[in-house]
């Protein structure tokens, strides 16, 4: 009960137009499904930056909000280009979500560029894949569960609850650095999306590493029993960036202050 | 300055100065001008707004690209593999189109290395890759250029060498920005992309006439 009263409060604050909490994180080193060195099929560690992270997915609120002050983005104004048709398609109208949908619930049927132009409004970008799989790496207690069978089984078992329901409020349990619904509630657009192909098809050319693909070679994928944040590569990299579905949402990240 | 940059500023200030009420909102509308251009279509890739910087130092508005077809694709100079296929693949296609096919087209090249491709390595690798005047090679920053290619659809990241993993595309962009084909054959000309210039050039040479015919 205690719990429920902390979302109301912060929904409430959401929708009074107060400032996106963000919370810092301290970067360091990191090692990635994805391969980052030169070689595709071995880890290579990098350095993260400390970043400072939205606690909370973008709500229906926020970005309702977003649209009354940017009208380009409104729905039937933003260009095909940029947002596809299934664009804010279950808001009522253009500047109002509507009574079918929570305005605590974090905003879905948003393409990779109206995602990218709210998180200018907050002087903020989306995290990079890495940053936010860095993020995603936490449970509630330590900064790197991702070797914990039970940490895993408890991701999965968000991809084994049907689709189609109604989402819920944003700012469920946080995680180690504070930061909530890294999994799940929705999946969530990254800047580099579409930096994360995998090998692609092109047996009519040769090799396609060599030929479709400059450097070397498309990506291969270390930690194969990261199923969950597989799956979650897997969506993304599918995705062309005026893409929207009802299950993916964003939010944002911005250089931790002091550390510019 | 860019223009969304602008937008972003005045509408921060708004809401600092009325205590950030989404109600109030709606001052920080900017309407259109009533002298401005008719927008590019919906599907319009020109509907991105983005700044480039050519081969020469110049900044154009991605927008500006306008009016003419144009063949785009994306690369960086350092790449020794692909890219200089990209090239080739391109000069191929030019190959085979007759010369009054090949002054209504330009080429733009876009870097996936902002940082290192600079105007004068952009000119130099023009130079080099015998790109005449209808080419244009250039760069944008970071986040510019991931839009661009975005909007593109062609995928690149950055590894931690300095090089780049990206698809090998060239598409096809009509006189309004709208993709009018897609090839991802590198080598010899493409016979489908050389078949859709040619019917984007028939077509502009047929609507050429009539407006003629009308005046």
């Amino acid at each position: 009960m205690k719990y429920l009263a902390t979302f109301v409060l912060a929904a409430a604050a959401c929708t009074a137009g107060q400032a996106a909490d963000y919370v810092g994180l301290p970067g360091g080193r990191f090692e990635s499904v994805l391969p980052q060195g030169p070689v595709s099929t071995a880890s290579a560690p990098v350095d993260l930056k400390p970043f400072a992270m939205r606690r909370t997915p973008v709500t229906v609120a926020e970005f309702a909000a977003f649209v009354q002050v940017h009208p380009e983005w409104q729905r039937g104004r933003a260009p095909k280009v940029l947002a596809d048709a299934r664009y804010l398609q279950q808001w009522g109208k253009p500047l109002e979500p509507g009574q079918g949908l929570r305005t605590d619930a974090p905003v879905t049927e948003v393409s990779w560029f109206a995602a990218k132009a709210f998180c200018e409004t907050e002087d903020a970008r989306l995290p990079t894949w890495l940053e936010w799989e860095y993020a995603a790496a936490a449970d509630a207690t330590r900064i790197d569960a991702r070797r914990d069978p039970a940490w895993r089984r408890q991701i999965l078992a968000w991809y084994e609850k049907p689709g189609g329901q109604a989402l819920e409020a944003v700012g469920g349990p946080p995680n180690a650095y504070g930061v909530s619904d890294l999994h799940g509630l929705v999946w969530e657009w990254v800047d580099d999306f579409n930096a994360l192909f995998i090998a692609g098809d092109s047996r009519t050319q040769g090799d396609p590493d060599l030929l479709k693909f400059c450097g070397s070679g498309a990506l291969n994928i270390i930690d194969r029993d990261s199923y969950a944040v597989l799956m979650r590569i897997a969506l993304l990299s599918s995705l062309n960036a005026a893409d929207t579905t009802g299950a993916l949402g964003f939010r944002c990240v911005r250089p931790l202050e002091g550390h510019l | 300055m860019s223009l969304p940059l602008l937008r972003r500023r005045d509408a921060l200030l708004s809401l600092a100065a009325l205590g950030a009420l989404p109600v109030f909102a709606h001052s920080a509308h900017h309407p259109p001008m009533d002298d401005a251009p008719a927008p590019p279509p919906d599907e319009s890739v020109y509907r991105l707004e983005a700044t480039l910087e050519d081969q020469d130092g110049h900044s154009l508005a991605w927008s500006s690209l306008q009016g003419t077809p144009v063949l785009a694709s994306m690369f960086y100079t350092s790449c020794d593999m692909v890219c200089p296929m990209i090239f080739e693949t391109v000069q191929a296609t030019l190959r085979a189109l007759s010369a009054a096919e090949r002054a209504q087209l330009r080429v733009l090249m876009v870097s996936f290395d902002p940082e290192r491709d600079s105007p004068a390595v952009l000119k130099k690798t023009a130079q080099a890759r015998g790109c005449d005047a209808q080419w244009m090679l250039a760069r944008a920053d970071d986040n510019t250029t991931r839009k661009v290619a975005a909007v593109l659809g062609i995928q690149y990241r950055r590894l931690a060498n300095g090089e780049y993993n990206h698809s090998s595309v060239l598409e096809l962009l009509d006189g309004q920005g709208r993709v009018a084909a897609r090839s991802g054959k590198l080598g010899p000309a493409d016979p489908a992309m050389v078949a859709a210039i040619r019917k984007l050039q028939g077509r502009r040479a047929a609507e050429i006439r009539s407006f003629s015919a009308v005046a």
